[in-house]
């Protein structure tokens, strides 16, 4: 990064650290920061669809949509989480090269699985093995991305679909004394009120999300987690910046973060709150 | 081999006892289900252990947040906000390097009859380390669970309870202590529900499973590894996840029951 840089052996004090904190891989674990921010800020409107489309799926009149819903919802909330972490993107992965194969290789005569072993056509990899790397990190991202909503997309259904129910009955019968069709009751009175009972639970569930992030490493992704072992492993002499084993201090570094995190967050909530309570017909809206 | 042999064998292969050598090829769907059960005692022991220690630290903390004395007060809120704002993950890392990092000896602690040799080494394998992680873990999140419960005791009944000349030690045991239970019970439930299914990270992300001794998801992502076929150790260890899930729905919905059988049902 400096100038003075070019060799370590030779510098000492700050410039020592001014050098080994800017060296490619600390910048690498710096980037994997925005990987991990930018899991959560791409998984939330995908959490938010899933919780819809769950919520909605409870409260629907035909009958075997309901029972998806319900059975959407309970699943996740009777098994760890980091089962549906590894299970999901593998058994996607798996899926995807076995419809590919179906279609790329219809002549293919041998069976996909083969006792331990999965096989398909070279055309059929997913991603393909000549393609760049890159590929295949992003590849393996967005696998993930799409576990997470799964998992939490559960979670905001059983809050929102408890939001959907709280709304007094007599705002939407108001409504219907107006002469509102159901979709206007739904899309002018239910929804904007139904925030105000889902926010709670929704900070909660962003609260867990932001916890649940460090799995990530787990999933073969390069995240803090996985550069704060790799950096903080003791390093020979035959490094250019030898250390001992620093993995507690750079681990206390990512607590530092997560509870910054939290923290701000909870911030954030708070406020957010105290807005969308005003003129609603809560405890705190009265005030 | 039969089933029945694969369950002798396999059944207590968690905790050392039975065949040393898991199966390398042919499994069979007995396989998956007798060797993940196994895995299963150690999330249970996990889970039993650290709940049952993990209550009594945690009213002591409820009580220290909700102490005038700032001398308890501060460090009970701080530990609550480290525990409820950094991802278990983390901590689970962060003591295992400080485990690690103290030395590997022996303390000897006299307790003038008797003379007790401290081994930290213990502190790096699972069943101590984790199991501390957990229930430092749980205690922190039931502690705030019950300081809301705290504030949330009517008023009236802690003056009514002075009122008839109950002493402040009657009052909490008699009042405060059952009220916060009944009040906070719910909640309670969604934690030991959350923390059972905290120990399936025990041996997957830090603490090392030391001759391949591990937890449920330890055998499970063994055979998934093993197999290339996620369809059938997954799901096994989710049903055993949902059973004992609904045993402790179970056991709490009782002990509900029981705390609340003086309250008017309508």
């Amino acid at each position: 990064m400096f100038e003075y840089c070019t060799d370590p052996k030779l510098i000492e004090g700050f410039q020592w650290w001014s050098c080994y904190l800017t060296n490619g891989k600390h910048i690498s674990f710096y980037f994997s920061f925005i990987v991990v921010l930018g899991l959560l800020a791409l998984t939330v409107p995908f959490i938010l669809l899933f919780g819809f489309t769950g919520a909605l799926a409870q409260r629907a009149s035909f009958a075997p949509l309901r029972w998806f819903g319900t059975i959407y919802t309970s699943m996740v909330r009777g098994v760890p989480d980091i089962i549906f972490f590894l299970f999901v993107p593998i058994a996607m992965d798996q899926g995807i090269e076995v419809i590919r194969h179906k279609i790329k290789c219809s002549d293919w005569s041998e069976p996909i699985r083969q006792g331990n072993d999965f096989v398909v056509c070279t055309a059929a990899k997913m991603p393909l093995s000549s393609s760049p790397q890159w590929v295949h990190e992003t590849y393996g991202f967005i696998l993930a991305t799409i576990a997470f909503a799964i998992v939490f997309g559960a979670f905001a259904a059983n809050t929102i679909h408890g939001a959907l129910n709280a709304v007094p009955k007599g705002q939407l019968e108001t409504g219907a004394a107006f002469g509102m069709s159901p979709k206007q009751i739904f899309r002018r009175i239910h929804l904007p009120q139904m925030w105000v009972y889902a926010l709670p639970g929704l900070s909660n569930l962003w609260m867990i999300l932001i916890k649940a992030s460090p799995l990530l490493f787990l999933l073969g992704v390069e995240d803090i987690v996985y550069w704060a072992r790799e950096l903080g492993g003791s390093k020979t002499h035959r490094f250019a910046y030898p250390h001992g084993d620093w993995r507690l201090g750079y681990f206390l570094f990512l607590l530092v973060f997560y509870l910054f995190l939290t923290w701000v967050s909870e911030k954030v909530f708070d406020r957010l709150m105290h807005k969308l309570s005003r003129g609603q017909n809560t405890a705190a809206g009265m005030a | 081999m039969s089933c029945y042999e694969t369950f002798t064998n396999y059944a207590l292969r968690s905790i050392g006892i039975g065949e040393r050598l898991l199966p390398k090829t042919d499994f069979t769907l007995c396989d998956q289900i007798v060797l993940i059960g196994s895995g299963m005692i150690w999330n249970i022991y996990f889970a039993v252990l650290a709940l049952s220690l993990g209550f009594f630290f945690a009213v002591s903390l409820a009580l220290g947040r909700s102490s005038d004395n700032p001398f308890f007060r501060v460090p009970a809120r701080t530990f609550i906000f480290i525990i409820r704002g950094s991802p278990l993950f983390i901590q689970f890392f962060l003591i295992y390097e400080v485990f690690v990092l103290i030395p590997k000896m022996g303390w000897d602690i006299n307790l003038g009859f008797i003379e007790i040799t401290v081994e930290t080494r213990w502190l790096t394998k699972a069943w101590l380390g984790a199991l501390i992680t957990l229930f430092l873990n749980t205690a922190g999140y039931t502690a705030n669970i019950f300081y809301g419960a705290l504030q949330s005791i009517p008023k009236g009944d802690i003056e009514a309870a002075y009122a008839i000349g109950m002493s402040k030690r009657q009052v909490f045991w008699r009042i405060s202590f059952p009220t916060m239970l009944r009040l906070a019970w719910p909640s309670y439930t969604n934690e030991a529900i959350f923390l059972f299914h905290a120990t399936a990270l025990v041996f997957f992300s830090s603490f090392p499973a030391w001759r391949q001794e591990g937890d449920a998801l330890y055998y499970a992502s063994y055979f998934a590894d093993k197999t290339f076929n996620p369809f059938v150790p997954y799901p096994i260890i989710a049903l055993y996840f949902i059973s004992f899930t609904l045993l402790i729905i179970g056991l709490f919905g009782y002990v509900n029951k029981r705390l609340n059988r003086h309250i008017a049902k309508n």
